[in-house]
C-alpha cells in the first residue's frame, strides 16, 4: 500500500504533499502566504474536500492549512501513532454470575483516536474492564464478536446468527446475556429475538449508547452496568432493552422487546415502552421490577430457538393521497406481507381499496397498524374500516409497526397458510399485543402547564 | 525530647529564609533572582445574539435558585492516548462528584445538556474571532477544525469544551517590547458554578455555549507589572472592536506562573486584571518556599520513595480525649483519622503564601479531593489548634512518632476516609519533588487556594460531530476593512495629542478611542480638552450618578455636535454632562434650562469687568495681586460659561 503513506489525501491535497515530499504523521514546516505554520500532518477524513491540510500543531489543537496559500513545505520529522486500547485482565471473582456479551458491530465501549478522531471499539473483557473497571464487581464477563456492522445494516441474516448464538450460551449455562446493538434499530432486534427465542431460562438484554464512550458524559458505562446487573443479577428472564431511564445518570429502564421504541433522536433517555408501563427499573444495585408479570428466571437449559425470517415483507406508511400503485408494484416485486400503518384507527384512502384486493387475490397478507403509536387499531367504528376488512386487511390491535414488521416476517418464514398466519399474528407474544392498555400506558406530558412545570422542577429530568 | 516546633516563629523563620518580600519591595532583581515567568491566557465573550453551537440566546443571565428543570451527570475519565487516565481525570473520578445543572428554558435547550449535536458554528461569532485575531497580528488558520477539550470537573455537560484554532503565532506590543501569542481560539464558555458541597457540584446553564474567543501567550512576561499590562493591552484590544462583550464575567483570565525550578502553576478565572500583580507575585514565592520545603525534608529524609506515614483511628471516648472540637464531631458521626507525618516537623507550620503556611496545600486538597468540607483538619504546628496540648499528646502517644516528625487529624464521612487518607499522603510525597502542577483558585487578598489537578496535554481530540470550515482569502480580506487601529498606534495618537495618561485606562476599558477620534477630527474640538471630558469628567460622573440604559456614548458625540452648532463655549460640555448622563432622554436645550443657563453677549460680560475691578479694588483687604482675577472670574463663571471661553476671559481680565 504505497499511497498509506498519504492516508485520506485525493487530488490537489494529495499532489501538494507529494509534491513537497511530506508524509502523513510526519513533522512540518509550512510556508504560506498568511505565514508559517508548524505541526504533524494528520490524516484526511475521506468525506472533506482536497484544498486542506491538516496540522496537529504544538499545544495538541488540529488546524488545516489552505493548499493555495502554501508557498513550500518541508519535513523535519517522522513520528506514526499507533493506538489501541489497553488490555487488562477481566479479573475472576467466585460466586459471581457468568454473562456473555454478544458484539453485533456497534461501539458501546470505544474511545477516539487522539490524532484523527478514529473510533477505536473496546470489545473485548480485557479492553472493557480497562474502560469500565466496574464491570468486574457485577459478574464474570466473556465476549464474543458476532459481527460487525452498523445499527442500520442489521437484518434477518444477523437475527438469526443472533438467536442460535443464544441458543447455544442458554445450553453452555450462562447466567445472563447481554447484546450490545446501535441505538437506531434496536427496537427490531429486539422484537425479531422476542419472537426467535422464546421462554428463555436467563435474562436477554440488548444495550447501547446515545454518547460514545469517549465522551466524560457518556451513558455507556452506565448503561452496560446496569445491563450487566440485569443480566447477571435480574430475575426477568426475557429479552429486553437496557436503557437510559431519565436523561440523568440515575437509573436505567429494562424494556420488554416487543413494545419498546427509540422516541428521540439524541436523548439519552429516548426508548420508551408504548402503551404499557417498563417492565423494570434497574441501578447498580439491582432490578425492580416494575410489572409483575413477567417471566422468571429458571434453572433449567431450554429455550424454543425459531430462527426464521421471510424477507419479502414490507411496511407502508399511509399518506393522503397515496396511489395504488404504491401496493401493486410490492406484489409486482413479489412481497409476501405488507404492514400497512394507517391513519388514526387504522385506514386508507378509498383509492387504495382495489389495489389492497389485488394483492390479497395474490395471496399478499395484509395487517393493519397506526401511525399514532399509541392505541389500537378500531377498523369497527367507520365504514371505511369495515370496508377494509372485507377486503382482507387484519388488524394488528395495539402492536407497534416495527414488531409488526419483523412478527410478519418471522411468521411467514414459517408458513403461508393464511388461518395459521393471522393466528399466529394476532397470538401475543410477551405483550405484542396487549388486551388492555392502562391509564398510565400513555402518559405524554406536554411543557407549559404549572402542573408539568412543577414536575419537571422537582423530578430530575 | 527536642523543643517543640513554635508554629509561629517557625513560620516568620521560614519566611524569612525563602527570602519573602512584599511586592512593594520587590524589584526586577527579586524577581530575576527567582526566575519568575508568566504567560497568559485572555478569555473575552463575543457580542453575538445566539451561543456557538446552538440558537439560545447569549447574554440572558438567572439567579442561582431559578430554573426550570434538573439534570444529575457524572463525569468518567477516558483514556488517554498512551491508555493511561489523565491526572485530573482520576482525581475527578475519585471525588465521585454528582454534579447537577440548573437549567432555564429560555436559556439553554438540549444542546447545553449534551442530549442534542451541535448545530453548525456561529458565523457571526466566527467573523467577530477572525476580527480580532488579524488585530492580534496572528496568522489566520486556513482550516477551522472543532476540537474537543475535555474537562471533567463538570462545568461543561459533555465533559468537553468545543473549541477551534482561529489563529496561531501573533503577537502584542508592550512597553518593554514585543509579547509573543501562541494562539487564539473561538470556544463555547462553561457553566456558572452555583455551589460545591461535599459531594455535590451545582451549576447553572445560562452562559453555557456562549462564544468566547481565548487569547494565549507565550511565558514572556517577567515581573508581576508586565502580566497586567499585557491582560490590559489584550482586552483593550479586544474591546477596540466594539464586537466583545462588557460587565462581570465577560473577560477573564487564567495566569500561569513559574520560578526556577517550579512548574506550571494556572490561577484560574481572574475577573480583574488589577489582582494579576499580587497574585502572580505570590504564586512565584509559593512554588520558591515549596523548592525550600523540599530542600529541607530530602535533608531529613534520604530516601523519599521510602517514605511512609502511618495512621490511626482517633478514638474520643477510649483514650479519654477532652476537647469539645473533637467530642462536637463523633457526636456529628465523623471519623477522625490520625496521621503521623515522619520528618516533616517544622514543614507543617512552614511559609507558602502571606498568611498560609504548608498545611493549607493539605487542607485544600482535602477538600477538593476527598470532597471534605473545611475546617478538615488539626495539625502540630498549628497557631491555633482546634485541639487541646493534652488530647495531643494522647493521640501522639498512639502514633507513636519521632523526633522530627509531625502530626495531623482530619475528620470526615466514613466514606471519605480512605480517598482523604490517600490524598494526604499523596500531597505529602509531592512534596520531596518539589511544585505540584495545580490550578489555583484566586483570593482577593492576592493569595490563591488548590482547586484542581493540572490537566494532562493528551486531552485534546477532534469533534467528529463538526465539519471543518474553509477560510478563504476572500473571505478574510471582507473582514480586514473593519478592523480597528491597534491599540498601541492608538495610545501613540493620544500620547502625542497630549491627552494625559491617566486618562488611558478609562478610555480604553471602555474603547472610547473611536469616538474621541471622531469628536476631533469631525467637529475639530482640541483632543486634551476631548480627551479629559472622557477620561476625567465622565469618569468621574460614572463613579458618582446613575444612568439608564438609553445612555449610549454617541450621545456624547451628539453633544460636542450641539455645542459647537450653537456656537456655545466648549466648557459647557462638562457641567451639560451629568445631567445628559442621568437623563439620557432629555433634550439639550432641556439640559441647558436646567443648569440655569442664559445667552448673554460675550461683550455684556466683558463690560462688567471694569465695574468688578473697580468694586475689588476697594473692598479688598489683602495685596496679593492674585486675589482681584481670581475673585472677578468667580463673579462671572455662572454667567460667562458656555458664552465665553473661561480662559480668554481670564485673560482678559488679567492684561484688560
Amino acid at each position: 500500500m504505497a499511497d498509506d503513506i498519504f492516508q485520506g489525501y485525493k487530488g490537489a491535497g494529495l499532489e501538494v504533499l507529494k509534491k513537497f515530499n511530506v508524509r502523513v504523521w510526519g513533522q512540518a514546516e509550512v510556508e504560506t502566504t498568511r505565514g508559517p505554520f508548524q505541526g504533524t500532518v494528520l490524516p484526511r477524513a475521506d468525506q472533506d474536500d482536497d484544498r486542506h491540510i491538516v496540522l496537529k500543531i504544538a499545544t495538541g489543537y488540529n488546524i488545516g492549512v489552505d493548499i493555495a496559500t502554501i508557498t513550500a513545505m518541508r519535513e523535519t520529522g517522522y513520528k506514526k501513532a499507533n493506538y489501541k486500547i489497553p488490555e487488562k485482565q477481566f479479573p475472576v471473582t467466585p460466586g459471581l454470575p457468568a454473562v456473555k456479551l454478544l458484539g453485533t458491530g456497534g461501539t458501546i465501549a470505544s474511545r477516539l483516536d487522539y490524532r484523527t478522531g478514529a473510533v477505536i471499539p473496546a470489545f473485548t473483557p480485557g479492553e472493557l474492564y480497562g474502560a469500565v473497571p466496574e464491570l468486574a464487581d457485577i459478574c464474570n464477563l466473556t465476549t464474543e464478536k458476532l459481527f460487525a456492522v452498523f445499527s442500520e445494516n442489521m437484518g434477518p441474516e444477523q437475527y438469526k446468527a443472533l438467536a442460535v448464538a443464544i441458543g447455544r450460551e442458554i445450553e453452555n449455562g450462562i447466567d445472563g446475556i447481554v447484546i450490545g446493538h446501535g441505538t437506531d434499530t434496536m427496537h427490531y432486534t429486539a422484537a425479531a429475538l422476542t419472537f426467535m427465542v422464546q421462554d428463555p431460562p436467563v435474562p436477554i438484554v440488548m444495550v447501547g449508547s446515545q454518547r460514545s464512550s469517549d465522551r466524560p458524559s457518556s451513558d455507556a458505562a452506565l448503561n452496560l452496568m446496569h445491563a450487566t446487573t440485569a443480566a447477571g443479577h435480574g430475575g426477568i428472564a426475557e429479552v429486553m432493552v437496557c436503557m437510559f431511564g431519565p436523561t440523568s445518570d440515575e437509573y436505567g429502564f429494562l424494556h420488554r422487546g416487543t413494545r419498546v421504541r427509540k422516541m428521540h433522536s439524541s436523548y439519552r433517555s429516548t426508548f420508551r415502552t408504548i402503551g404499557d408501563t417498563p417492565l423494570a427499573t434497574v441501578t447498580r444495585a439491582g432490578v425492580k421490577p416494575i410489572k409483575q408479570d413477567f417471566k422468571p428466571r429458571r434453572r433449567d437449559r431450554k429455550a424454543v430457538i425459531r430462527p426464521f425470517f421471510e424477507e419479502k415483507v414490507a411496511m407502508i406508511y399511509y399518506y393522503t393521497n397515496m396511489q395504488p400503485d404504491m401496493i401493486d408494484s410490492l406484489v409486482e416485486h413479489g412481497y409476501k406481507g405488507i404492514i400497512i400503518i394507517g391513519t388514526g384507527l387504522g385506514h386508507v384512502n378509498k383509492p387504495l381499496y382495489p389495489a389492497i384486493e389485488r394483492a390479497v387475490a395474490k395471496g399478499v397478507h395484509v395487517f393493519m397498524t397506526v401511525q399514532t403509536l399509541w392505541g389500537y387499531v378500531h377498523m369497527f367504528v367507520y365504514d371505511t374500516g369495515r370496508d377494509l376488512m372485507a377486503k382482507g386487511v387484519v388488524p394488528l390491535e395495539n402492536m407497534l409497526p416495527e414488531v409488526a414488521y419483523i412478527k410478519l416476517g418471522w411468521v411467514l418464514g414459517q408458513t403461508r397458510d393464511r388461518d395459521e398466519v393471522r393466528r399466529m399474528m394476532l397470538a401475543p407474544i410477551n405483550d405484542d399485543i396487549t388486551p388492555r392498555e392502562p391509564y398510565n400506558g400513555y402518559l405524554v406530558y406536554q411543557g407549559g402547564v404549572p402542573e408539568v412545570e412543577e414536575f419537571v422542577r422537582k423530578v430530575h429530568k | 525530647m527536642k523543643q517543640p516546633i513554635d508554629p509561629i516563629a517557625n513560620y516568620e523563620a521560614t519566611r524569612r529564609a525563602v527570602g519573602y518580600v512584599p511586592r512593594a519591595r520587590a524589584d526586577q532583581a527579586t524577581y530575576d533572582a527567582l526566575g519568575f515567568m508568566s504567560g497568559l491566557e485572555v478569555h473575552q465573550q463575543l457580542l453575538t445574539g445566539q451561543k456557538l453551537f446552538c440558537r439560545c440566546p447569549a447574554g440572558i443571565y438567572q439567579g442561582p435558585d431559578d430554573y426550570d428543570a434538573e439534570i444529575i451527570r457524572h463525569m468518567r475519565p477516558t483514556l488517554s492516548e498512551l491508555g493511561e487516565y489523565d491526572g485530573t481525570a482520576l482525581m475527578e473520578f475519585k471525588t465521585r462528584k454528582q454534579i447537577v445543572y440548573r437549567i432555564k428554558s429560555r436559556t439553554a435547550c438540549t444542546y447545553e445538556v449534551d442530549d442534542t449535536p451541535p448545530f453548525p458554528l456561529n458565523r457571526q461569532a466566527l467573523d467577530i474571532a477572525i476580527e480580532i485575531a488579524l488585530l492580534s497580528r496572528l496568522k489566520i488558520v486556513g482550516e477551522v477544525h472543532i476540537t474537543r477539550k475535555q474537562y471533567l470537573d463538570g462545568s461543561i455537560p459533555t465533559g468537553f469544551q468545543r473549541t477551534a484554532i482561529i489563529g496561531v503565532e501573533g503577537e502584542i506590543p508592550l512597553k518593554r517590547g514585543p509579547v509573543r501569542l501562541i494562539q487564539l481560539s473561538l470556544e463555547e464558555d462553561s457553566c456558572r458554578e452555583v455551589s460545591d458541597i461535599g459531594h455535590v457540584r451545582t451549576y447553572r446553564t445560562d452562559r453555557l455555549g456562549m462564544p468566547l474567543i481565548e487569547t494565549v501567550t507565550y511565558p514572556d512576561m517577567k515581573n508581576p507589572d508586565e502580566v497586567r499590562e499585557a491582560c490590559d493591552y489584550i482586552r483593550f484590544l479586544n474591546r477596540s472592536t466594539g464586537k466583545v462583550r462588557t460587565g462581570i464575567g465577560a473577560g477573564r483570565q487564567d495566569v500561569n506562573v513559574s520560578c526556577r525550578g517550579g512548574t506550571r502553576v494556572e490561577i484560574k478565572g481572574v475577573s480583574h486584571t488589577a489582582w494579576i500583580p499580587e497574585l502572580t507575585h505570590n504564586e512565584c514565592f509559593r512554588q520558591w518556599a515549596l523548592l525550600e520545603i523540599r530542600r529541607e525534608l530530602l535533608a531529613r529524609v534520604p530516601d523519599p520513595a521510602a517514605w511512609k506515614p502511618s495512621s490511626v483511628r482517633v478514638r474520643v471516648l477510649t483514650w479519654g480525649l477532652r476537647s469539645p472540637a473533637l467530642r462536637a464531631l463523633r457526636e456529628r458521626g465523623q471519623i477522625m483519622v490520625a496521621v503521623n507525618l515522619p520528618g516533616f516537623a517544622g514543614a507543617l507550620s512552614h511559609f507558602t503564601q502571606p498568611g498560609q503556611c504548608f498545611a493549607d496545600e493539605l487542607a485544600g486538597r482535602l477538600k477538593v479531593i476527598a470532597c471534605l468540607e473545611r475546617p478538615n483538619m488539626d495539625h502540630s504546628e498549628a497557631a491555633v489548634p482546634a485541639i487541646s496540648a493534652g488530647d495531643w499528646a494522647r493521640i501522639k502517644q498512639e502514633l507513636t512518632p519521632s523526633d522530627g516528625d509531625a502530626q495531623l487529624v482530619f475528620w470526615g464521612p466514613e466514606e471519605d476516609i480512605k480517598t482523604a487518607l490517600e490524598t494526604v499522603e499523596e500531597r505529602c510525597r509531592m512534596a520531596f519533588a518539589g511544585v505540584p502542577n495545580e490550578t489555583r483558585q484566586p483570593l482577593a487578598d492576592g493569595t490563591t487556594v488548590f482547586e484542581r489537578v493540572l490537566p494532562g496535554a493528551d486531552r485534546m481530540y477532534p469533534d467528529t460531530d463538526s465539519k471543518p470550515i474553509p477560510l478563504e482569502d476572500a473571505h478574510i480580506e471582507r473582514i480586514r476593512p473593519s478592523v480597528p487601529t491597534e491599540v498601541s498606534a492608538r495610545y501613540q495618537q493620544m500620547k502625542t495629542w497630549g491627552v494625559p495618561e491617566n486618562c488611558y485606562a478609562y478610555i480604553f476599558t471602555r474603547n472610547l478611542f473611536p469616538v474621541i477620534e471622531r469628536v476631533v477630527s469631525e467637529l475639530g474640538f482640541g483632543p486634551v480638552f476631548v480627551g479629559t471630558v472622557f477620561g476625567q469628567t465622565l469618569k468621574h460622573i460614572e463613579g458618582h450618578h446613575q444612568t439608564t440604559p438609553d445612555f449610549t456614548y454617541n450621545k456624547v458625540y451628539g453633544l460636542f455636535k450641539y455645542v459647537k452648532e450653537q456656537g456655545l463655549a466648549p466648557e459647557i460640555i462638562r457641567a451639560m454632562l451629568p445631567v445628559l448622563y442621568q437623563h439620557p432622554k432629555m433634550d439639550f436645550e432641556s439640559i441647558l434650562t436646567s443648569i440655569n443657563f442664559k445667552r448673554v453677549a460675550e461683550d455684556e460680560i466683558l463690560s462688567k469687568v471694569p465695574f468688578l475691578k473697580e468694586k475689588i479694588r476697594s473692598t479688598r483687604v489683602s495685596t496679593d495681586p492674585s486675589i482681584e482675577p481670581h475673585w472677578i472670574m468667580g463673579q462671572l463663571r455662572t454667567s460667562a460659561l458656555g458664552n465665553i471661553g473661561l480662559t480668554g476671559l481670564s485673560k482678559t481680565i488679567e492684561h484688560g
